[in-house]
Parts: C-alpha cells; structure tokens; sequence
C-alpha cells in the first residue's frame, strides 16, 4: 500500500523531465538517426528512400558515381580526435596543479576563486573567442608584445592553425575540467599523502602511487566533460580554425546549413556519438579495474 | 650507550590567523632508549601531537635537532626518516588491497614482489590478519584496519614506531584488548613505540615511561608508578587519575607523624621527616589511599557509584572544603548520606613543595 503510494509519487515526480527528455532528446536523437539512412532530397529535406552511400561516402564504398568516397572525412574525424584529446591533456596539466592550490587556501580565497573560474560564462563565447582573435592575428596584441620584446623578428602564424583551436578550446574548456578535478583534489584524504611519505615513498611515487589514483575519479570526470564537446565542437574552429583546424562539427554545419545534405550531416553525427561512446565506455570500464569497486 | 632518539631544544611556533603566535614545542628535550615504549600524553594542544610530527618530519623544526641512532633527522624529509607513524585516522589507501598496503614500504623502496609477498603474509600473520590480504581496507572492520595500519608501519622495520591515538577510535573493550596487543607486540619486535594519547588510563597501561606535556614544554618524565605517586606538580598530579589535593598547615610533629590543617580544618597525617609547624604545603592522596575506620577525616558521602571491582565515593568532610574521593573496595552498606570517618597511612601522602 505504502509501497504503491510511494511509486505514484516518484513516478510524478519523474514524469516531467522523462516526457522534456523524451520530446527534445531522444526523438530528435531518433530523426538522425533515421535520416542518416535516407535519400539527401534536391534542395535540403530528405526523400524517404532507404540511402546507405551517406555512410559509403565517409568509410569507403561509395559507388564514385552517385557519391564519392572522400578520405578526407575520416581524417578530419581524426583531426577532432586529436584535439579534443590534446585539449584535455592541457587543461588536465593547467588546472591539476591549480586544483591543488585553490583547495589549500583558506575558505574566503577559495570562494573567489571559484567565482572566477565561473566568470567567462558570464559573457557569450562568441565574444571572447573575437577577442581572441584580436589577441592571435599577426598584428594583435601577442605578435606585438613578442616583437617589442625583440624575441621574435616577425609575426608568429597562429590564427587559422590547429594549434589557435586547441589553444580556443583549451580556454573555453578549463573551468569544465577545473571543477570535477577540483572537487575531487578537495576530497582528497591529505593522511593518506602523508602516510605515503613516511613509509618512505618520495614525493613523485607519492604522486603516481596514492594521489593520481585518489583523485583519479575528478580526472576521469574531467577529461570526459572536456573530451565530448571538444570533439563536435564548431564554434572555435570557426572563428580561430582557417581551413586547416576544420573540425568535424563544421562538417556537420556546413552539410545542415550550406551543403543542405541532411542525411550526410546526420551520418556524420552518428558516427561522432558513436566514437564518443566508444571513448567514454572505455574511460569507465578503465575507471572501474583501477578504482576496484566504482 | 647513547639513547636510539635524542630531541635537543626542539622550538616551533605557529601563526594563528590572528596574526599572533603560538609555541607548539617550547624547547623539548628527551631521549628515548632503543625498546623502550614511551608515551606523550598530555591535554589538547599540549603539543605532543606536534613534536610527534616533528620526529616523523611532517613538522619543521625552528630550532633544535632530533637525532636517531646517532644521524641528524633534523632536515630530512618524511620518507628519508627511518621511522613509521600509525595515523589516528589509520590513512589506509582505499584504492588497493590490504596486502598492498602493508607491502607499500618495501614496493616504493624496490623489493621484488616474490619477497614482498612473503614478508606481507609474516605481518599480517603478526598482527593477527592472516589470509586478509586480498580484501579492501573499506571490507574491514575498525579494529581489523587498525591492525592493517600498524602491520604496515612495522613491515620495514623501523627502529621507532610512533602512534598517534591509534586506538582513540575503538570502543572500550577491543581498545583494552589493543593495549595488551600492542604492548606484546612491541616486546616481540623489539623496536622503540612513541605513543601519543590524552587518555591517561591508556598511557599507565603500556608505558615504560610517561611524558607529561603541558602548553608545549615537558612537565615530567618518569615511569608510570613515579608520576601516578610522585608527580611533581599540581598539574601532573590532578592530570593523571583522581586526585585529592589538600593544601595544609603543618600544626603540630606528633614522633614520625606530622599533623597538618586545611583552612577549613580537615586534618591530613603526613610523615615527619624535618618538616616544621607552619610550613606550608599541598598534600596528595590518591582515592584508594583512603579507607573507612573508627577514627580519621569524619565526613558524609554524597555521592557513591558502583563500579563493580569499586566503590567510587564522594565525602563532604564535616569541617567544610571541596568533597573527597574516595575507592574502596568493600562498601556494604556505604550510601549516600552515610556518615563515616576517613582514614590514612601518613606513607601514601605525596607532598609537593611551595604550594
């Protein structure tokens, strides 16, 4: 009785966000996936025609009449890959020390702290990857400050490279990876450190030994938070990217907005869900051998 | 022979956010032999916690130098100090079993696994965990993890083990059982034990000898019996078990016996030896020094608790002043508001100097 009772009241409780799921996450999800198998029509649209060159096209049979295998859309796959990895690997590295150190101030500190780290969501992102285009072009304030200082003769060329995306995304990224790994260097039992270094473990086999693994769990967190919007991200390699730092998420723009090839675009997304999925069930299935009971 | 730890002079001080200062350590010195189990014991911030750390090195030392077995440990970091601490909160590493965690001394010095794994079932087998090794230190109950926390301090051999409040956490029984065990276990291997506790009970128990810290500074050293019946200062005195502290008179040298009076006029029989009518001094008597007869302190008890071996009681002297405490060990037909006269052996009374 109370049982059931019980039940009604979670089950109205979860009623609304499993119907907002249910409408806005996994219907669309479904049309993608159903469109990614489909006719592309003339002029945008879809035709509803069973259509597998969307997927031949990217991977390789493509029949060369109707549709044409193009390696370069695996390779700009890759490309996403690359940076979406590289720009974990750098905010880890920029934000596990600092991690550190916010946990160590005293309470008032740290509350400013925090609120800075949330501070850039205040303003578009749009704005502040413009400005970071004025900050990167050869006669922005980077070049300038370089040359005047004599240290290099002429401008650097970093806008419109892969490494102007990776440095966007690594800027646009770090308060995402800052905060899982800050809340699990917090927890972080500081006996345990020292327990470490009185059994003689010096202070790198501490690091590797006791505090990697402990705050392990935030740096999983992390990576997966940064990894999965990195690899579809289209906006930064929009604006700092040039034809060179492409991203896979532009592909799907372009094949949405410009191209007007629904089923292609879709195909490409599923095959991005598909290789972030891989990437984070492996993440986890790692996770759980190393922390033993997750 | 030179004592295994020597601590000269050893002064820190800590800020506190006041921006004032305080002296943790006010120029320690203490020596402690090779087997010998010693115990720090002294209220909340009396800093035996901080010279604790000291000896380990996770605390600095602003002046002074701490030596072991004759080589300066003063500058060295942690892990170059041979000696290994018992946390209070065991800082078990959750993350691996209990056999790696004993066995992480001699993983991190490079022993091979084959020897390790040998050397972790001796020690689990010491401390009583034989065939747990391959559990979680969270499958473990208190008592077992405190076991893992000591077989892991003991695996390198150290030639001191220190212990802060390892058995603060335990409930009464298994924390008794842990004191006989520890105690054993300290005489089978053979090693010096730095034992740090506020419960004085705990520290009688063990220990070889006492340190008494008070405020940063050492108040007294001495074994068990020594500072329980000659402690030196009112301090020591009241801190370690009952006390009852009589400052008296001396009034009048009755042969071998001197006869001395509180202010309030309850009379405490002290041995004679020189002392002068007059003088005045503070006398101790310990609750069991104290029994029921014809004569004596006549008073009317308060308050009695049964304690099973004891009988635990308060007596209000009839001449006025703070209540007495009193064990006895027979107590028929003692009770509240029973009337009764005090009695004591002028040789049990400890009396400090210039009260």
């Amino acid at each position: 009785m109370a049982l059931r009772r019980q039940s009604v009241i979670l089950g109205a409780l979860l009623a609304p966000v499993t119907l907002f799921l249910g409408v806005f996450f996994v219907l669309p999800l479904l049309i993608i996936a159903v469109f990614s198998f489909l006719t592309p029509g003339l002029y945008g649209g879809v035709e509803w025609a069973f259509y597998h060159w969307n997927y031949g096209r990217i991977f390789g049979w493509a029949d060369g009449i109707m549709e044409v295998y193009e390696p370069i859309y695996l390779r700009i796959l890759l490309r996403s890959l690359i940076f979406a990895a590289l720009t974990v690997i750098v905010t880890l590295i920029l934000c596990y020390p600092v991690a550190f150190w916010v946990s160590g101030l005293p309470d008032r500190w740290r509350l400013v702290f925090l609120f800075l780290i949330t501070l850039p969501f205040f303003s578009s992102l749009i704005v502040r990857l413009y400005a970071w285009l004025l900050i990167l072009k050869p006669t922005g304030l980077f070049n300038t400050v370089l040359m005047n200082l004599g240290l290099i003769g002429q401008p650097l060329e970093i806008l419109y490279t892969p490494t102007a995306v990776v440095l966007g995304m690594v800027y646009v990224m770090i308060p995402f990876m800052f905060l899982p790994l800050y809340a699990s260097v917090d927890n972080l039992d500081r006996a345990q450190v020292e327990a470490s270094l009185d059994l003689g473990a010096n202070r790198i086999q501490t690091l590797v030994k006791v505090i990697l693994p402990q705050t392990l769990p935030g740096i999983l967190g992390g990576a997966v938070i940064v990894f999965i919007p990195s690899v579809g991200n289209f906006i930064v390699p929009d604006v700092l990217g040039g034809a060179k730092g492409l991203m896979v998420g532009n592909l799907v723009e372009q094949q949405f907005l410009s191209s007007r090839n629904w089923p292609f675009g879709s195909a490409l997304s599923m095959i991005i869900m598909a290789v972030v999925l891989t990437v984070l069930l492996i993440a986890v299935a790692r996770a759980r051998k190393v922390g033993g009971h997750a | 022979m030179a004592p295994l730890l020597e601590i000269r002079a050893a002064r820190r001080d800590f800020a506190t956010p006041e921006g004032g200062k305080i002296c943790a350590l006010d120029g320690v010195d203490l020596d402690v032999g090779a087997n010998e189990f010693v115990t720090l014991l002294g209220p909340s911030g009396c800093g035996k916690t901080t010279l604790l750390r000291a000896i380990s090195g996770f605390e600095m030392l602003d002046s002074g130098t701490i030596q072991l077995g004759g080589a300066d440990l003063t500058a060295l970091p942690p892990f170059r100090r041979p000696v290994n601490t018992v946390f209070q909160s065991y800082a078990l590493f959750g993350h691996i079993t209990v056999a790696r965690n004993v066995g992480y001394a001699l993983e991190v010095a490079g022993v091979a696994k084959a020897q390790r794994d040998v050397e972790v079932a001796e020690t689990l087998e010491k401390v009583g965990l034989a065939g747990m090794g391959t559990r979680r230190p969270s499958q473990l109950s208190g008592g077992q993890r405190q076991r893992v926390a000591l077989a892991r301090a003991i695996i390198a051999k150290p030639k001191l083990l220190l212990l802060d409040e390892p058995l603060s956490a335990l409930d009464r029984n298994l924390r008794q059982q842990m004191q006989i065990e520890l105690k054993n276990l300290q005489h089978r291997l053979g090693i010096a034990f730095i034992f740090v506790t506020h419960d004085q009970e705990e520290a009688l128990t063990m220990s070889d000898r006492i340190v008494v810290m008070r405020a940063g500074a050492i108040e007294q050293i001495g074994t068990p019996r020594d500072i329980y019946r000659h402690p030196r200062n009112r301090f020591v005195a009241e801190f370690i078990g009952e006390t009852n502290l009589f400052a008296v008179t001396v009034d009048r040298l009755e042969g071998d016996t001197a006869l001395a009076r509180t202010a309030e006029g309850v009379e405490v029989l002290l041995p004679a030896d020189g002392r002068k009518a007059g003088e005045r001094l503070t006398a101790i008597l310990r609750p069991a020094d104290f029994t029921i007869a014809a004569q004596g302190i006549p008073g009317t008890v308060t308050r009695a608790v049964y304690l099973g071996s004891d009988l635990h009681l308060s007596v209000a002297p009839e001449a006025g002043g703070p209540d007495i405490s009193v064990a006895i060990r027979d107590g028929l037909g003692v009770g509240e508001g029973t009337r009764l006269h005090l009695a004591h052996d002028p040789a049990r009374v400890h009396v400090l100097e210039d009260a």
